[in-house]
């Protein structure tokens, strides 16, 4: 038993031992300005991944202005104002959505949602929004904002279960004072429930935003794979789980590999100091063990 | 056949509270002895500190002599060992959930590393003859669950698994408090018949019972032994007042 | 509250009442807007899915690119090998943290283990596929269905732990007791007794681990690789599913964009069926006939 939970431990040294060792390389080539250099050059060996952290961080934040007000409301629809009936299938339509793998969130994305961003969304958005600079060029329909949207689509449901988890713990006691002042269902719930749990709620953000870092698949299959920088949201991009799949299996020079695993590396500790500040504000409003089972 | 337990200056500890406060007594032998006192005297832990569950709690210990039969089981035998010898029965029933009847009688002996088929059969059967729960139970001993039996039924099937292992001494921490009165009834009966072959030792906070069942019994208060006698004795002429005032109801 | 004795009702301001209905449409939009790409999604699986699915297709390799036909039998075949591998690793481990945590961990070490599982938990899928692949891969100097497993095992063993855990301390101390009373030695007691009773949650927890590495395709990447041909040995480059999903979605040939809709139906199927399955046995309870 314990050998088992040692090999936990284990696992978890392996992988920082392999991501730092295999990093070096890169490391000593080109310090810390590898994550501040444009130039991605893997023919003449120079390599900058700033168009990637730029990419996975506007793709990411992208997502979550989509996802979290999407998430907020779904969340205060099933606990505060769906008919007890309705309330275990809503739950299970979440949850459903959240056990969708991204390839095949991927494949429906370059499929249905690339076209009708291109025939229709972008167009439109172009008409009305371009003079913000965030919506012209032309509309590819892959690119920043497909990543964008079908990320938002997959972190939804992590959102949204874990708000319901927050709101659910708050006591009753709490939304019966506030409805008892003569408060509207809508101002109970602002009051009595999301002020009381929005570390709780942050906290879910915050866990989606780790979701979107470090989400792959549906990614690379819609952004467009270049690293470039642009304001656009029409222009492709390329995020830093996407330039690892795509380019880790054809590596040829070791130093390519390290820039790689570099890159990887950057990952990994950017989603766990984001995990596991996600972790401790949801564990203030719940107070431990998450509350089991169904809202 | 059951042996006596002779219990020689016993302490016991939870962390640094202490429990027990130099226990000692002689345990007849194929006699019923009942621990009455107050609630928090000390029973359950006395009773736990025969058969070394009491160390199972974190930060709890006992020091003293103990001897079960020619045992001495604080001197140089494991704990497991000195349980195998020595049966309990809990205060709620706890069959184990997962298990036929016949599984949860042949428990004891399976896990032990008892497997002679034939003989497992048989030592079933006689266990729980032996708590007189056979008659109700032969026909679905192997289809149903050892919790689906009702409370009673429950302790009774409890009582046959300690039996199983052919205990000496069988422990029982009131037994009968989470049963009805028909049930405890039943029990009570049980303990009857029980005591040509075993010791027991029972503790309960119901005086009555402890007169119906046991030629012994023992007072306990704030973990000390206050008095040991025939049970008639104590609960006619007690020896000591604290003795009386709990008998007659002036506290606890 | 007081109550204006004849005068008219209290009336709450338009505005507020106006706000509270605006809300409440505004959450339900929001739930409509949800549901629309899942349904969206699932249509369009069983729409073009289903039209390209055959016997054929579960029963043939790929074609060379070009030719019409051919299927995904080996990259079935190849999910279910390399599935077998990861829980062959992650199972075990698992369930042993598990129990580690729940009896013997109420303390500093156990903390340290917990939150190392949960770190493991966060780690982005590529990452572990970049570890598998250091790990297994430059050892053995080619792709394979170990690595692959390697890297769906490491990810499975944080749920299994969890759920593990959770489903140990759910079953009553009087249950340990009552076999200590038997006599029964600690770790005995934990394997045959304390498990034994927890173990319907135990397995909804590995089934909840299994359904979400089913679809991994990051990770097997640059350790499983795929493969265009049948295989069974567990050293070499293997096909899996959800990596020919990806393959074919994005090449340039329409048939193969068909194919991959077929293969994304045939794995949602599977993973909708453990999902539900682990609904069903979580609603039947847990624990049988405890109390």
């Amino acid at each position: 038993m314990l050998a088992c939970a040692v090999c936990v431990l284990a696992l978890v040294g392996i992988i920082v031992y392999e991501l730092v060792t295999r990093s070096q390389l890169s490391w000593k080539a080109f310090g810390w300005k590898f994550f501040f250099g444009s130039e991605w050059d893997p023919v003449n060996e120079q390599f900058g991944a700033w168009p990637f952290v730029y990419g996975t961080v506007v793709s990411s934040l992208l997502a979550l202005a989509i996802a979290v007000p999407l998430g907020l409301g779904v969340a205060t629809f099933i606990t505060e104002m769906c008919p007890r009936r309705l309330k275990e299938t809503l739950a299970f339509a979440t949850e459903l959505l959240a056990a969708i793998p991204s390839v095949i969130y991927g494949l429906w994305a370059i499929f249905v949602l690339v076209p009708l961003l291109r025939v229709y969304l972008q167009p439109w958005l172009a008409r009305y929004f371009g003079w913000t600079g965030l919506f012209t060029g032309p509309p590819y329909g892959i690119g920043m904002l497909a990543a964008g949207m079908i990320l938002a689509i997959m972190v939804v449901p992590i959102i949204s279960s874990i708000t319901r988890e927050v709101m659910t713990a708050v006591p009753r006691q709490q939304r019966e004072a506030v409805l008892a002042l003569g408060a509207t269902r809508w101002e109970m719930i602002r009051i009595g429930v999301l002020r009381n749990a929005r570390a709780g709620i942050f906290g879910a953000v915050i866990l989606g935003l780790g979701r979107a870092l470090g989400e792959t698949m549906a990614v690379t299959m819609v952004i467009g794979n270049r690293p470039e920088i642009a304001r656009s949201l029409f222009a492709p991009g390329y995020t830093m789980a996407s330039v690892i799949a795509n380019e880790f299996s054809e590596a040829a020079t070791d130093t390519y590999l390290s820039a790689l695993v570099e890159i990887g590396l950057a990952l990994f500790l950017v989603t766990i100091i984001v995990n596991i500040l996600a972790q401790v504000l949801v564990w203030s409003v719940t107070r431990g063990m998450p509350a089991r089972g169904n809202v | 056949m059951g042996v006596g337990i002779e219990v020689d200056h016993l302490n016991a500890w939870f962390g640094k509270v202490q429990a027990l406060h130099d226990i000692s007594m002689h345990i007849q032998a194929n006699h019923a002895t009942a621990i009455i006192g107050p609630s928090g005297c000390g029973k359950s832990t006395f009773v736990r500190c025969l058969n070394r569950m009491h160390e199972t709690v974190p930060d709890a210990r006992a020091a003293g002599k103990v001897r079960i039969g020619e045992l001495d089981i604080y001197n140089g035998t494991a704990a497991v060992q000195v349980r195998r010898r020595i049966g309990m029965v809990f205060q709620k029933p706890n069959p184990f959930p997962t298990m036929s009847i016949y599984d949860n009688v042949a428990a004891g002996l399976k896990l032990n590393g008892f497997h002679d088929r034939k003989r497992l059969s048989e030592i079933v059967e006689r266990s729980l003859k032996l708590s007189a729960l056979w008659d109700e139970v032969k026909d679905s001993l192997r289809k149903k669950s050892g919790a689906s039996l009702s409370g009673g039924q429950q302790q009774r099937l409890c009582i046959a698994r300690a039996l199983a292992v052919e205990p000496e001494v069988l422990l029982m921490d009131e037994p009968c408090s989470a049963l009805d009165p028909i049930s405890t009834g039943k029990i009570e009966e049980l303990i009857f018949q029980l005591k040509e072959n075993f010791t027991i030792v029972i503790v309960t906070h119901n005086m009555q019972q402890a007169s119906r069942v046991a030629e012994f019994t023992g007072f306990f208060l704030l973990g000390k032994l206050i008095e040991f006698d025939r049970t008639e004795k104590i609960f006619t002429t007690p020896s000591d007042k604290r003795t009386e005032d709990y008998i007659t109801g002036r506290f606890g | 509250m007081s109550n204006s004795s004849q005068s008219e009702p209290i009336r709450i301001s338009l505005w507020r009442s106006g706000m509270d209905h605006l809300v409440t449409l505004a959450a339900a939009a929001a739930v409509l807007l949800v549901l629309l790409p899942l349904g969206a999604i699932f249509a369009y699986l069983v729409y073009k899915g289903v039209g390209a699915l055959n016997w054929d297709f579960l029963t043939q390799i790929p074609k060379p690119v070009g030719e019409p036909g051919g299927g995904m039998a080996n990259a079935i075949a190849g999910s279910v090998l390399i599935l077998a591998i990861a829980s062959a690793m992650g199972v075990p481990i698992g369930i042993g943290a598990g129990i580690y945590l729940a009896e013997y961990g109420r303390n500093r070490m156990g903390d340290v283990v917990r939150f190392t599982a949960d770190v493991l938990n966060g780690v982005p899928s590529i990452v572990v596929g970049i570890v598998a692949y250091g790990v297994v891969v430059l050892a053995q100097k080619h792709f394979s269905a170990l690595a692959g497993g390697f890297a769906l095992g490491m990810m499975m063993i944080p749920t299994i732990t969890r759920a593990t855990e959770e489903m140990l301390l759910l079953v009553p101390q009087a249950i340990r007791e009552a076999a200590y009373g038997l006599g029964i030695a600690r770790w005995r007691t934990t394997l045959s007794i304390t498990l034994r009773t927890a173990t319907s949650g135990v397995i909804t927890g590995v089934m909840l681990a299994f359904a979400r590495v089913a679809g991994e395709t990051a990770p097997l990447l640059f350790t499983a690789f795929g493969n265009q041909y049948w295989n069974w040995k567990i050293n070499q480059p293997t096909a899996a599913l959800s990596l020919q999903v990806f393959t074919y979605a994005i090449s340039p040939f329409d048939e193969w964009h068909r194919q991959a809709w077929a293969g994304a139906l045939i794995l949602i199927v599977l993973i909708v069926i453990s999902v539900s399955a682990l609904r069903v046995a979580a609603g039947r309870g847990m624990l049988k006939g405890t109390g």
